[in-house]
C-alpha cells in the first residue's frame, strides 16, 4: 500500500491531497476555496486525477482506492478495496491503496465517513457507500467514454479496466479516460450489484500489504523518521489515580544524550533524548516522588470483594434482557443450579508499543501515529496544540497490532503536549513495554452469578444471570450510557440486535450490577463477549450435565427460535465429531455465540495430564457473517482470534496490587506460542440474508468455553475463573 | 566507538558499549525493520542473526557484537532476489499486521539452515516468537512449504 505521505519526505509531501483547477491548472490544498468558473478536478499528490473521493486513476491504468480505516493485521484494507474494486469493474493486479488524512476529511466534510476501526466495523459498516464509491466511479468513466465517443453508455460496459461500446467493439481504458471522467458530476442514481453477480467480493484474494512486511521495509509508526527529530520516554504514576509529585532533573541534566524533562499532564514526566536508548536509559534513573493518591491501596483483592457485594439483592442493577417471572420461577423450580464465574483484567499487548511523533509549530500540528480512530487522533492534536483543525493533521502508519487499545489518544495528546514544549522538533513519543503493559485500557474486569431453575421433567424454566463489574462506556464514553445503563455489557445476551442471545429462556432476566475501580477499561478484542460467553456456555453446560443431558442436545431443545445460533453450532458439532466417540484421552467441548452482527460457534478436542496439562488437539470454528468479503483473511481472522482469546485464557489476566497493575512484560504476561496452537479449522458459513456482520472479533469468545467445557469433559472439575495460569493450569 | 559489520556493510557507532544491538541497528544505524517488542528477549520480534545464529537483539550488548557478521531482515535477501522464506511468506499470505514477522523470518530462515526440512517438533522447539495476530498456522504452513520446495 502506498502511505500518505511518504516518510522520507514528510515536507514535501505532507499533503496528501491537492485540488487543483483545471482553468488554473496549479495545486491549491485542500479546504481552501475553489476559484470560480470551469470543472473542478480533484487531484491526489502525483497529479492523477480523482473520479470520485474513493477512486484515483493514473494514466497507466493504475487504480488507487482509498481507504479511510485503519490496517492493523486484520485485512479489511484489503477487503474494503475488493468491495470498490468489485463495482468499479477494475483490473484487480492494478490496484493499490492509500489513506486520506483525518484532516483531509474534515476539510471534505467527510467525504470519507468514519474512520474509526474498531467493534470490526471496518467492512460491515462502510461497505454499502464504498461499493457505491466505486460504482460511481465506474459510472462516470463509462460515461467519459461515451461522451468521446458519441455513444450512449448504456450501449458501454465496463471490465477489468476496459470499456467496450458494444455495438461497435470499440474499447478504452480507465486510465485513457479518467482525466475526463474526473470533470463530470456524478450520478444521481447508483445501482449496486445483486449479489450473485459478484466476482471479486468472496474471492480468498492475497492482502494488498503483504510484501514490505516481509522485508523490514514497512513503516510503522515506530519507524518514523523526521529531519530532527528527537525521542522522548515517557513514565506514568505506577498508581492508577496519582500524580507526579515532584523529580531531580538535575540528576540526569548531564546523561548522554538528554535534552529535556518534560512534565506530562498532571500524572506522567518524560524525557527527551537523541535516541530513545538514552531517553529511556535517562529516565530510569531520574528520582521521582508519585502522589500515589487515593488508590494505592486498591488490590485485585479488595475489587473481587467489591463486586462480589453486586450479587447481594439489595444492590441496584440495570436490567438487559427479561421475558418472564425469574424470581417466582426459581422459587418453584424443582431443581436449582448456582454458580459463579470470574474474568480478569486482560492488557492488549500489541507487538507494537504505543507510540506516537508529533511536530508542533506556533501554526502547525502533524501528528505521524497508528491509530485505529484517526478523527480522534486528529481531534486529540487539534485539542492538546489549541490550534485550529485547519492547523492540524494526522497522518496515520501501519499499526503493529491493535486489538481495540489504539483507538484511545492518550499517547497522541502525550507526543503532542512534549512536542508543544520544543516546537519545530520533532518529538518521538515511545512507550517501554513494561509502560505499555501497566498503563492500559484493560478488557473490564467482571463476575458473574448465574441461577437456573428446572421444572420436575428437567425442562430448563428459569435463567437468572447478575454481571457484577465494569463497565467500559462509563469511562470511555458516558455520553452512550443509556440513563445510566451500559447497553454494550450485554454484548451476546440481548434480547434481539445484533449481539442477541441464542436461548429460549421461559423466565430469564439478564442485569449488571455496575461497579467500576480505578483501573481503566477499554475495548479488547471482542470487547464484552469474552467473558458473556464463558458465563452463558460454560453454565449451559454445567446445566446440561445436572440433567444428565448431552450438551449439544440440551442446546438445541433451547435453541429452535434461533435458526442461526444453531446453524453454526451444528456446523462445529458435525465438524468436531460430535455424537461420535473420539480417540482414546481425547475430550471435547462446544460453545456458540453471537456478537458484531455474526453468529458464530467453537469446538475442542483436548487431552489432559496430570490434571493440569493440557493439550489441545483440534480447534474449530464457525462464523456466519451474513456475507463474506474474503474467505482467506476471514480464515485468518478465526485462527488469530483463537490464539488472542486462547492466549488469554491460559497465560492472561493482570492483577491489582497497591493499585498498580503486576504484570509489567511478556515474561509474567504471556502470549501463545506456535507449539501450543493447533490448526484451527475453520467454517466460513455466511447465510447472505442481507445483514453484514463483522469477523475480526465475533470468534475470539467462543474458543475459551470451548475449551474449558472440554475440559471438565476430561476432568470432571468446572473451571469458573481466568486465567488458567492462575489455577496451575497449563499447556502440556 | 563501536566498528559493527551489518549485512556486509561496516557501521561506526558512538554508543556506550552496553547498548542494546537492537537500539544500535535501529537508532544509530538507521534499520528499522528490526523490532522493538519487549526488551527482555521474550518476544523475538528483534531477531537478527548473528554469526549465522538467531539471536534476540534486544538481549544482545553492542560490545558483544563488534567483529560478528550480524545480518537484520534488511540483507535477508541477496543479489536482488528475496530469501526462500521471504518469498514463501508472501505466497502463502503469512503477515497479519506484520511487527513480528521480521523476527518470525529472522528465526525460521536459521531454522531452516540449519535443518531444511524441520519437522512439526523441530519448529515447536525453534520457532518461539509472540504474534498477538495469531499468524502461527500461516507460519507453519509456509515453513513447511519452504522445506517440500
Amino acid at each position: 500500500m502506498n502511505h500518505m505521505p511518504r516518510l522520507d519526505t514528510p515536507r514535501l509531501n505532507r499533503r496528501a491531497f491537492v485540488i487543483g483547477s483545471a482553468a488554473l491548472g496549479s495545486g491549491l490544498a485542500v479546504g481552501l476555496d475553489l476559484p470560480a468558473g470551469g470543472p473542478t478536478v480533484a487531484r491526489a499528490a502525483d497529479g492523477s486525477p480523482e473520479v470520485d473521493a474513493w477512486v484515483v486513476i493514473r494514466p497507466d491504468d493504475t487504480v488507487v482506492i482509498r481507504i479511510a480505516r485503519s490496517e492493523m493485521g486484520q485485512g479489511s484494507l484489503t477487503g474494503l478495496a475488493q468491495l470498490v474494486a468489485e463495482e468499479l469493474e477494475c483490473d484487480w493486479s492494478k490496484v493499490t491503496t492509500e489513506y486520506p488524512t483525518p484532516g483531509e476529511n474534515v476539510a471534505r466534510k467527510r467525504v470519507w465517513g468514519d474512520f474509526s476501526t474498531g467493534g470490526s466495523r471496518g467492512i460491515r459498516a462502510s461497505q454499502d457507500y464504498v461499493r457505491k464509491g466505486g460504482a460511481t466511479a465506474r459510472m462516470m468513466l463509462i460515461q467519459a467514454a461515451a461522451n468521446e465517443w458519441k455513444v450512449q453508455p448504456s450501449e458501454c460496459t465496463a471490465a477489468n479496466s476496459v470499456i467496450t461500446h458494444t455495438p461497435s467493439g470499440r474499447t478504452t481504458t480507465f486510465g485513457k479516460v479518467a482525466e475526463a471522467a474526473a470533470k463530470l458530476s456524478p450520478p444521481t442514481e447508483v445501482k449496486l450489484k445483486d449479489p450473485k453477480d459478484w466476482k471479486l467480493i468472496g474471492k480468498g484474494v492475497k492482502r494488498l500489504d503483504t510484501a514490505d512486511k516481509t522485508t523490514g521495509k514497512m513503516i510503522y509508526s515506530i519507524d518514523v523518521k523526521l529531519p530532527g527529530m528527537l525521542n522522548a520516554a515517557i513514565k506514568q504514576c505506577p498508581v492508577f489515580g496519582g500524580t507526579l509529585k515532584s523529580y531531580d532533573q538535575a540528576k540526569i541534566a548531564n546523561m548522554k544524550g538528554v535534552k529535556k524533562v518534560v512534565k506530562v499532564g498532571d500524572n506522567a514526566i518524560a524525557v527527551v533524548a537523541d535516541t530513545w536508548w538514552h531517553a529511556k536509559t535517562a529516565l530510569d534513573a531520574l528520582p521521582i516522588v508519585w502522589d500515589e493518591g487515593p488508590n494505592a491501596k486498591v488490590s485485585s483483592a479488595s475489587i473481587a470483594k467489591w463486586l462480589d457485594e453486586g450479587f447481594d439483592p439489595s444492590q441496584p442493577v440495570y436490567v438487559g434482557n427479561e421475558n418472564g417471572d425469574v424470581k417466582s420461577a426459581l422459587a418453584s423450580a424443582a431443581k436449582k443450579v448456582e454458580a459463579v464465574y470470574t474474568y480478569p483484567y486482560q492488557n492488549h499487548a500489541t507487538m507494537e508499543p504505543l507510540n506516537a511523533t508529533a511536530l508542533y509549530t506556533p501554526d502547525k500540528c502533524e501528528v505521524w501515529c497508528g491509530t485505529q480512530n484517526g478523527e480522534a487522533a486528529f481531534a486529540a492534536a487539534v485539542e492538546v496544540s489549541g490550534l485550529p483543525a485547519s492547523k492540524c493533521d494526522v497522518y496515520k502508519q501501519m499499526l503493529g497490532g491493535g486489538f481495540g487499545r489504539k483507538g484511545n489518544t492518550d499517547y497522541v495528546r502525550q507526543a503532542v503536549a512534549i512536542a508543544k514544549e520544543m516546537p519545530g522538533t520533532p518529538i518521538k513519543l515511545l512507550w517501554s513495554r513494561e509502560e505499555d503493559m501497566q498503563h492500559g485500557a484493560y478488557h473490564p474486569v467482571t463476575h458473574c452469578k448465574l441461577t437456573a431453575g428446572f421444572d420436575a421433567n428437567n425442562n430448563l424454566t428459569a435463567l437468572h444471570m447478575r454481571i457484577s463489574g465494569q463497565s467500559i462506556l462509563f469511562s470511555l464514553r458516558p455520553a452512550a450510557l443509556v440513563n445510566g445503563k451500559d447497553p454494550v455489557t450485554f454484548q451476546g445476551l440481548n434480547a434481539s440486535g445484533e449481539a442477541a442471545f441464542g436461548y429460549s429462556v421461559p423466565n430469564l432476566l439478564i442485569e449488571h450490577s455496575m461497579r467500576n475501580p480505578p483501573v481503566p477499561p477499554g475495548f479488547w478484542r471482542g470487547v464484552n463477549v469474552n467473558h458473556n460467553a464463558i458465563y452463558v456456555e460454560c453454565f449451559m453446560d454445567e446445566l446440561a450435565h445436572a440433567v444428565n443431558q448431552d450438551p449439544l442436545e440440551f442446546r438445541r431443545k433451547l435453541m429452535a427460535n434461533n435458526p442461526k445460533h444453531l446453524a453454526v453450532l451444528n456446523a462445529v458439532a458435525e465438524k468436531i465429531g460430535w455424537g461420535k466417540p473420539a480417540p482414546q484421552g481425547i475430550y471435547r467441548g462446544l460453545a456458540h455465540f453471537m456478537g458484531f452482527g455474526s453468529y458464530v460457534a467453537g469446538a475442542a478436542e483436548i487431552s489432559v495430564v496430570d490434571g493440569n496439562k493440557i493439550k489441545i488437539h483440534r480447534i474449530v470454528g464457525a462464523t456466519d457473517p451474513g456475507f463474506a468479503v474474503n474467505p482467506a483473511q476471514i480464515d485468518r481472522q478465526v485462527a488469530g482470534s483463537f490464539v488472542y482469546g486462547l492466549s488469554g485464557l491460559f497465560y492472561g489476566g493482570c492483577t491489582v496490587k497497591d493499585g498498580r497493575i503486576e504484570q509489567a512484560n511478556f515474561d509474567t504476561y504471556n502470549s501463545m506460542r506456535i507449539a501450543e496452537m493447533p490448526k484451527v479449522e475453520s467454517v466460513i458459513m455466511p447465510s447472505g440474508s442481507g445483514t453484514w456482520g463483522g469477523v475480526g472479533e465475533p470468534t475470539i469468545c467462543v474458543a475459551a468455553p470451548a475449551v474449558l467445557n472440554a475440559y471438565f469433559a476430561a476432568t470432571g472439575k468446572r473451571i469458573r475463573s481466568v486465567p488458567l495460569r492462575d489455577q496451575n493450569i497449563t499447556f502440556a | 566507538m563501536a566498528n559493527l559489520t551489518i549485512n556486509g556493510k561496516t557501521f561506526n557507532v558512538d554508543v556506550e558499549p552496553d547498548t542494546p544491538l537492537l537500539w544500535v541497528i535501529r537508532e544509530n544505524v538507521g534499520l528499522t525493520g528490526t523490532k522493538y517488542g519487549c526488551g527482555i528477549a521474550q518476544c523475538g520480534a528483534c531477531t537478527v542473526h548473528i554469526d549465522g545464529v538467531a539471536m534476540r537483539s534486544c538481549g544482545v550488548t553492542v560490545s558483544d557484537a563488534v567483529g560478528k557478521q550480524i545480518t537484520t531482515i534488511e540483507g535477508l535477501a541477496g543479489n536482488g532476489a528475496l530469501h526462500k522464506v521471504q518469498q514463501a511468506w508472501i505466497d502463502n499470505d503469512v503477515p497479519q499486521c506484520g511487527y513480528c514477522q521480521s523476527g518470525m523470518i529472522m528465526a525460521v530462515a536459521a531454522l531452516l539452515k540449519e535443518k531444511p526440512k524441520p519437522t512439526d517438533q523441530d519448529i515447536n522447539e525453534a520457532i518461539t516468537n509472540i504474534c498477538r495476530c495469531g499468524t502461527f498456522q500461516q507460519v507453519r504452513e509456509a515453513i513447511h512449504a519452504v522445506a517440500n520446495a
